[in-house]
Formats: structure tokens, C-alpha cells, sequence
């Protein structure tokens, strides 16, 4: 789960803050940033499992290569939050292994 | 038969198939197989081992590819156990899907005209509404399909793997890296010879050629005719998702990893394997109007390759009579017939069973007037 | 649909495609710039047009030069395209990219792939752990976010950026708790033989050892000449377990920053089926070019880090060489031969230091081919050394086979983290040289799309 957080934004004063919830926890972080920063600044330290072995990760290159930064972000599975800047009202979850892809009917 | 030795010219599905079957028989194989950059069919094989539809126009080819699903799970088994490899077959049947009325009425006329000759192949043509308890999520183009609960699926590349750790385990051999240049057969001794391009060279007394596209160069140094040529198949392969799609379908199925391929074009482009963003922006279209929900999936590959056709798509399978103990097998089935390439045509081709009744119709003499 | 033309399409707005897009414009040629990240800047200037004063003090003069080239590039009068996603590159000079959720297409009468480094995978036992990341991943996390570390911190490996980090945290009052260095006494005697090269370009062996001292002064623990490295934790990075000077040592630490240098990124290069060198000094692969960057007979050219390491410098100067090279190719009419002169100049005085740096952060063998066998290689598929391995013995002759016996490189990253390590485990198993084993057939998308985007 969350622990101390791994990084922090010693200058957060004076910037615009939006709030972004983490599995139902909200954190006011700096405009701007990536998903990926906002987490790792707030105490989430693994992002996801992983899709063969179900063990913990977390982002390594924070450029767009490596894809262990996969979260929920807004109901959409897997996407790269090193890459994602945060918004106001997002919502984000932990990636559990690998995407599910929402059937819906079409009768 | 302590004496007897068998060279395969081709690490493919075919060969590697056929490969196994001998040396299960109990005759020593010597493979050879190209290096890493070759090209490769099985490494493009959509991975369904398929049997409606198949032999329309070939009443003993439907028999061979229902020989082919039926014995399939004997060599799932069979490999997984020797070398812990698990080719992935899963068998729950499998659907053809029809997007208009009139595909529907030819596929149903089709599939009705097999079993006219003696294909004694099971199946079900279904309503969409019928059709969604099977597939939900299924696309609103899509109006019916065919349903036949002997088909299924198995993993190409797993498959590959475990066949060469087959051979490998019983004590025959894989030789990789190897461009074959040409053929010696001496009469007198009974024996070939093959040569490489780097000068290496390998005796036997039996060989089969299973190079695939390479079968079209080699086959006349053996008085054998195999005028096979390349058509290019691209397919798409998506991320791992969640599995959601129980049954393998003709265009699209989930694999046991989670990746939904989305097959193939048919293209004619010679020996260039690449891909084109045209055919893949076509492929994407079609798995989407197929199951709406994959337009979230994330396309990771796009693979083209070049699969070898003969003139009328059916396989050539044939002895020599110029050259005895010289065999000829191209199949762009690779999958589908894995089975019978290990337990039957195996069997034949090391010497240790005849020729399976009715084979007259797969001789490649039956193109000696193309090119 | 539509398709775009331009003189120039430009991957990457890094300092190489940033000072192309300055050149290629004074010659006064259309140039759109393509990138994956909304803002320009590349990984080395990342955040650049936005960092504050105290951040671009903290990050030093080298980060804070991007800014005059940012800004030129902005009133150049190029077209930038942000979070543009190139999924394909045709020979041709067609380029297909996603942007806004809609794939579309350009057609350059040239195009430059300026797509920079990456680091170097560093595959040890306990690097897919949480708390594990690259030191570069963490300096991005301070140009971009002014993110810094909060708890024990270790950094781990060799080469200019992990001591340039170093200096940074120092700068930013952050405590390191140990770094733990893999070079050797020996690699600087070997070095030293790449002196006189690294005496000409002064001026980055004054900076180099400027930060070493600074490194020295701040008081954290420094290991050198260290190996066997391991990551240990259950379930996220808890310390590094290493091997100095024939001690066993654990440093506890939440988070650890492993860099043993950077190599190309070369997907773009290799999808459009261009020749790769395996260079001995950098241990990676290099597009084969001409003298100004072209691939082959296409309209297609390659230059800085994309094309071979030379830092950020030297690759704005190549950058800027290859446009003026394509502008003689377009038949602009300017004094273009002078002005390559210059910059040629120029560009040597920055390469002096290469051969000097390449020797001394040269990445040991044990943290490029895992020797345990159960160390991941493939973080995506999580596949190990070992089944690598077991591949070989099975006659795969190279990385196309152990991909498809055993997925390898299959994940989405699409080979990034796993290839170079795949080449030279299947390298040392087989006692053929890395360039004879050869490298993946990297295939479109050269990033994963969703397939709503491919459709009009």
C-alpha cells in the first residue's frame, strides 16, 4: 500500500494545485505535473502489479519506455502516467495486471 | 532400419512437425534450419487449428485437417510431458463470422457442400441473437456465423518451441544458421548428400525438403515439383487484456496470454515481409467493428509474413521417383496440421509406414504446367 | 485523408531537433516537429520553459543553456506538435503519428529522427522492485516536477549523469546516503590513456572533476570500485546489497537510482530497416550513416544521441549540420559551406572527451549480462537470463528466436529494456560477437496505439 512518500515537491507554494483522487483518497498536487510525480510525491510506491508474475511496480524510466507506470486513470485501463499531466477531478487507480476491456452488449 | 538416417531442410512448423514424428518412429533426424533473420512462416501462423470449411474443393483435404483437430490433443500431451513445453491448444470450437445475409447463405452452401463429399464436419450456422450467448460484445455489423465445435486454437510459437525441444530430448539434433545451397542424391549408394552456402555439408539416406518458400528452388534438384509462392499475411497482436473472448474466431482470438490477434490480409507482394499502415489501419477497423470494446486495446505488433501458397492453396506431399528416400512437404497449415505432419506424415517419411491411402491428390505433378 | 508536407519533419524536440528546426528554418524550409511530450526541451532539458529560478539553479548551467535554444526554437517560425505519438516511418519520408486521439500522416521531403538516449537497462537481481528506478528517471522527476528525494537514498552505477545528479541533490540539500560507484581504479588507469583527447576538451574534464570534488565535500558515503550488486526488499527496494573491496556491504535505502550511462534509441532506425554497427566502445548499436546523419539512399537522417552518444552539445551541432546538409540537398541558396566549417569546428571540441569518458564508465560485464540465472531480463514478460539462455541451447541463434520461444521482448515496451541485454547474453553463451547475433526485427507501431486511433 502507501508509505512514506518517496519523493517530495519542496515547491509546491505558490503554484496552482488541482486535486486528483487515488483510489479514493484525494491529493492536492502542483498543476503541471505528471500523474506519475504526483503519485510518487503522495506516498504511492507501487503502481501496479505486474501482468506475468503479479508482483509490485513502479515507474523506472519516467519517459515514456519503460511502461511500469501503468495506472487507471478515469476508468481507462493502463495508461502511462509518467506521460499524463494531472487534471483536476481525475481519478486513478492502481493497474492490476493486464487491461480489461469493458464488454458491453450490442443487441 | 539401424542404418537409416533422415535429413530435414527446415525448422518451420512442417518440418519440425515431421521432424519429431521420425524420430518418434525411431529414426535419427538431422534438422536444418535457417538462422535468426529467416523468414519465417511460423512465426506469422495465426495459430488456429481450424477444420470448417477447410476442402471445399478437395474432399481429402477436409478428411486430413478433421485427421489433423482429432489428433491434436495427443500431441498437445504428448510434448508437454516430454519437454514441459505447453503448446496452448484449447479446442472449445470456433466461429466464422458473417457481416451480410448473402455471406451468410454462401458460407451455409459452403460448409453443406463439404459434408456432400464425405467431410463429416459438425457444424451450426447462427442468428446474431444466437450468436451474442456465445460472443457478447460482438459488433452490430456482425449478422450470424458459423459455428463448429471441433475447432480451437494453440500457440504457433510454443508450439515451434516445444517440437524442437522434442527432437532435442529424444536424442536427434537442430542444426541452426544453415542455408541450404544444394542437394547431391547418389543412386548407387542410396545416399544424400547437402551442402550449405558456407561449405559444410551433411549425409543421409532420406531427406525431406519442408524449407517452405525454399521448397520452390529445392525441389527440382530432386526431381520433385513444388511451384510454391509467397503471400504476404499481416496481423495485429494487442497488449495482454483480461480474457474475454472464450471461443477463437476466423479473424480475431484471444490467446492463452491474453493478446488478441487480428487476422490477416492476403496479399500478394512478393518477398518483402514488412507491413503497410494502409493494411494496418484496415485490420484495426475490422477488430473493432468485430468486438466495439477493442477499440481500448493497445495494438503492440503488427507482423507481416509471407506464407508459401501452391497454385490451388492445398499442400504437396510426395516421394520422389527420380530420387527415392527424397520427400516433399508444403503446407501453409502448419498449425492446423501439426498432428498428422508428426504422426502420420513422420511415420512415412522416415520409412516406417506407407503412404497414407489417397495421397495421390497431394502430388506437386499436378502443377508441372505452372510456373 | 489529408496528407501534410513539409521540407523537414523532425522526431524529438530535444536539443538535437530543437537546433535542426533553428537551421532548417534560417535556410527558410517548412519545418513540423513531431513529439511525444507536450512541452519541448527532450529529456535533457526536460521542463526547461518552465522550471523556476531556485530549479534551474539547482540543475546548474548546463540545463539552464537549453532555455536560449527553447526559446529560439519557439520564435523560429517551426511548427511543433506536442503529444504526437509516431507509431510509423516510411522510407519515403511518410510518417504516421496519433495525435488527440487520431492517427494521421506527414510526408517530409526529409525527415531527421532525433529521438535522443535512453539509459542503459541495468538488469540485476531486484531492479523491477518498487523504490528501484534510473538515475535519469529521477532527475526528470526534478526538471520536470522539482520532485526530489525524501527518504535514504542510494545511487548506484558510473557515468557523467549519475554524478551529475549527485550534484544536483548536494545542490538541492539533499542527503545521500551512500553512492556506490562502479568504477574502478583500473578503469582510470585505462582511461588515462584517452588522456590527451579529454586534455583537448578541457572544459568537460574541468566540469567533470568540478563535480566530483563537490560529491567528495558533501559528505556521503562513496563506495568505488564496487559490483555484485542486489536490490533487496520485500515487495519494494528496503537496500542495496554490494561487493566493495572484497567486503560484502548493505546500505538500507527506499529508493535507489542505478545509471551505467545512456545509448541510442534506435526503434525508429531499425523499423525502417537501416543498418546498425554494434559499436565496441559504447556498447550499443549505431545506425549506419553518412558523415552528415543519412541512413542509406533515403530521405531519412539520424543525429545525436539517436545516431551515437555525444551529449546534448554536440548533438544541437549535429543537429544543426544535418539541416544545412539537407538544405544543400533542396538546393537553398546561402553560404551554407562556411557556416559547416564552423560548426564542424565546433563539434570536435566537444568529441574530444568521448573516447576518454567511453573507457572509464565503460559498464562492467556482470551489470549488462546477467550471470545469475534468475535476474530479469525482460521486465514486461518477465523472463530471465536463464531461459535466455536455455533458449540458446535449444539453437536460437539470436534475440528473433528467443522472442518468439519464450516472449521476450513481446511486453510494451516493445524490446526497449531488454534488447541490448538479450544481444549480449546470447552473445556470451554462444562466443559470437554481439554484432553477429544482431538485433530485433523492430516492427510498427514504434509506440503501442489503441486501435480507435488507427481508425478514421
Amino acid at each position: 500500500m502507501t508509505t512514506n512518500a518517496l519523493f517530495s515537491i519542496p515547491e509546491s507554494s505558490g503554484h496552482d494545485m488541482v486535486t486528483i483522487a487515488f483510489e479514493g483518497r484525494n491529493l492536492t498536487v502542483p498543476a503541471g505535473i505528471s500523474v506519475a510525480a504526483a503519485l510518487l510525491s503522495n506516498g504511492v510506491s507501487d503502481f501496479r502489479s505486474s501482468v506475468v508474475g503479479q508482483a509490485p511496480r513502479a515507474p523506472y524510466c519516467m519517459m515514456g519506455a519503460c511502461f511500469e507506470c501503468l495506472v487507471e486513470i478515469n476508468e481507462f485501463p493502463a495508461r502511462q502516467s509518467c506521460l499524463i499531466s494531472v487534471q483536476d477531478g481525475m481519478r486513478v487507480r492502481r493497474q492490476l495486471g493486464a487491461s480489461a476491456i469493458n464488454i458491453k452488449d450490442e443487441l | 532400419m539401424g542404418n537409416q538416417s533422415l535429413t530435414v531442410i527446415g525448422g518451420g512448423l512442417v518440418g519440425a512437425a515431421i521432424a519429431y514424428g521420425a524420430v518418434r518412429s525411431g529414426i535419427h533426424v538431422r534438422v536444418l534450419d535457417q538462422g535468426d533473420t529467416a523468414f519465417r512462416a511460423s512465426r506469422g501462423n495465426f495459430g488456429l487449428v481450424w477444420v470448417q470449411s477447410k476442402g471445399h474443393k478437395l474432399p481429402r483435404y477436409a478428411r486430413w485437417s478433421r485427421d489433423a483437430v482429432t489428433r491434436w490433443p495427443a500431441l498437445q500431451q504428448e510434448l508437454l510431458q516430454l519437454t514441459g513445453v505447453d503448446a496452448g491448444l484449447q479446442q472449445p470450437g470456433g466461429f466464422w463470422l458473417g457481416f451480410s445475409d448473402a455471406e451468410m447463405k454462401a458460407r451455409c452452401a459452403l460448409l453443406e457442400n463439404v459434408n456432400q463429399h464425405g467431410g463429416e464436419v459438425p457444424f451450426e450456422i447462427m442468428n446474431r441473437s444466437k450468436l451474442v450467448q456465445y460472443l457478447p460484445g460482438i459488433g452490430q455489423a456482425v449478422v450470424g456465423g458459423s459455428f463448429c465445435p471441433m475447432d480451437g486454437h494453440a500457440n504457433p510459437l510454443m508450439l515451434l518451441r516445444a517440437l524442437h525441444a522434442g527432437i532435442i530430448c529424444r536424442g536427434s539434433e537442430v542444426i541452426s544458421g544453415v542455408e541450404v545451397a544444394r542437394i547431391r542424391f547418389d543412386s548407387e549408394k542410396q545416399e544424400f548428400e547437402t551442402f550449405s552456402g558456407d561449405g559444410r555439408s551433411w549425409k543421409s539416406t532420406r531427406i525431406v525438403l519442408a524449407a517452405g518458400l525454399g521448397n520452390a528452388r529445392l525441389a527440382p534438384q530432386l526431381g520433385l515439383n513444388a511451384p510454391v509462392f509467397p503471400t504476404r499475411g499481416q496481423v495485429l497482436i494487442t497488449e495482454r487484456l483480461k480474457p474475454f473472448l472464450r471461443y477463437p474466431m476466423n479473424k480475431l482470438r484471444q490467446t492463452l496470454e491474453g493478446s488478441v490477434q487480428v487476422g490477416s490480409t492476403s496479399e500478394d507482394v512478393g518477398f518483402n515481409d514488412g507491413t503497410s499502415t494502409e493494411r494496418i489501419e484496415w485490420l484495426a477497423r475490422r477488430a473493432v467493428t468485430t468486438f466495439p470494446a477493442l477499440a481500448y486495446a493497445r495494438l503492440v505488433r503488427a507482423w507481416g509474413a509471407l506464407r508459401p501458397l501452391t497454385p490451388d492453396g492445398y499442400p504437396i506431399y510426395q516421394e520422389s521417383s527420380s530420387c527415392p528416400g527424397a520427400f516433399i512437404a508444403t503446407s501453409h497449415s502448419g498449425v492446423s496440421l501439426a498432428s498428422v505432419h508428426c504422426f502420420v506424415i513422420g511415420a512415412w517419411m522416415s520409412g516406417m509406414a506407407e503412404r497414407p491411402p489417397d495421397f495421390g491428390v497431394f502430388n506437386g505433378d499436378r502443377f508441372a504446367n505452372s510456373k | 485523408m489529408t496528407v501534410e508536407i513539409a521540407d523537414l519533419v523532425i522526431v524529438g524536440s530535444g536539443p538535437t531537433g530543437m537546433a535542426a528546426a533553428c537551421e532548417a528554418r534560417s535556410l527558410g524550409l517548412s519545418v513540423l516537429m513531431l513529439d511525444e511530450q507536450a512541452a519541448v526541451g527532450g529529456q535533457i532539458y526536460r521542463g526547461i520553459e518552465v522550471a523556476s529560478l531556485p530549479r534551474t539553479n539547482i540543475l546548474g548551467d548546463d540545463y539552464a543553456a537549453g532555455r536560449e535554444l527553447a526559446a529560439n526554437f519557439r520564435v523560429s517560425g517551426a511548427t511543433h506538435l506536442g503529444g504526437a505519438v509516431v507509431w510509423n516511418l516510411s522510407s519515403d519520408g511518410t510518417v504516421d503519428y496519433v495525435i488527440n486521439g487520431k492517427s494521421r500522416k506527414v510526408t517530409g521531403r526529409f525527415v531527421l529522427i532525433a529521438t535522443g538516449a535512453m539509459e542503459r537497462p541495468f538488469p540485476i537481481d531486484g531492479w523491477t522492485l518498487p523504490g528501484v528506478m534510473g538515475a535519469g528517471a529521477a532527475q526528470i522527476l526534478l526538471k520536470s516536477a522539482g520532485a526530489i528525494p525524501t527518504g535514504s537514498v542510494v545511487l548506484a552505477g558510473c557515468g557523467p549523469l549519475l554524478y551529475l545528479l549527485a550534484w544536483q541533490y548536494f545542490r538541492a540539500g539533499i542527503e545521500i546516503r551512500a553512492f556506490v560507484d562502479t568504477t574502478s581504479p583500473s578503469a582510470y588507469l585505462r582511461a588515462t590513456r584517452h588522456i590527451g583527447g579529454a586534455l583537448r576538451g578541457w572544459r568537460d574534464l574541468v566540469k567533470g572533476l568540478k563535480l566530483r570534488t563537490a560529491l567528495r565535500q558533501s559528505g556521503a558515503a562513496w563506495y568505488t570500485g564496487c559490483s555484485n550488486f542486489s536490490v533487496q526488499g520485500n515487495g519494494r527496494a528496503e537496500g542495496l546489497a554490494f561487493s566493495h573491496r572484497g567486503c560484502a556491504v548493505r546500505i538500507p535505502a527506499s529508493l535507489v537510482l542505478l545509471h551505467q550511462g545512456v545509448v541510442p534509441n534506435t526503434q525508429l532506425s531499425w523499423s525502417i530497416g537501416a543498418a546498425h554497427r554494434w559499436s565496441p566502445e559504447q556498447l550499443c548499436w549505431e545506425p549506419v550513416t553518412d558523415a552528415w546523419g543519412r541512413i542509406g539512399e533515403a530521405v531519412i537522417y539520424v543525429a545525436g544521441d539517436s545516431r551515437a552518444i555525444v551529449g546534448a552539445r554536440a548533438s544541437a551541432i549535429q543537429g544543426r549540420l544535418t539541416a544545412l546538409e539537407i538544405g544543400k540537398q533542396l538546393g537553398v541558396a546561402s553560404d551554407i559551406e562556411r557556416r559547416l566549417a564552423v560548426l564542424q569546428r565546433e563539434l570536435r571540441q566537444h568529441l574530444h572527451i568521448r573516447s576518454f569518458l567511453d573507457v572509464l564508465y565503460r559498464p562492467l560485464d556482470e551489470f549488462r549480462i546477467p550471470g545469475r540465472d534468475d535476474v530479469i531480463v525482460c521486465r514486461c514478460e518477465e523472463v530471465t537470463a536463464g531461459q535466455i539462455r536455455e533458449y540458446v541451447e535449444l539453437g536460437c541463434l539470436g534475440p528473433n528466436q528467443t522472442k518468439a520461444f519464450g516472449r521476450c521482448g513481446m511486453g510494451l515496451c516493445q524490446g526497449r529494456f531488454c534488447g541490448l541485454t538479450v544481444t549480449e547474453i546470447i552473445s556470451s553463451a554462444r562466443g559470437v560477437g554481439p554484432a553477429d547475433i544482431g538485433y530485433y526485427r523492430v516492427r510498427p507501431p514504434i509506440k503501442p496505439v489503441l486501435l480507435s486511433e488507427l481508425m478514421e
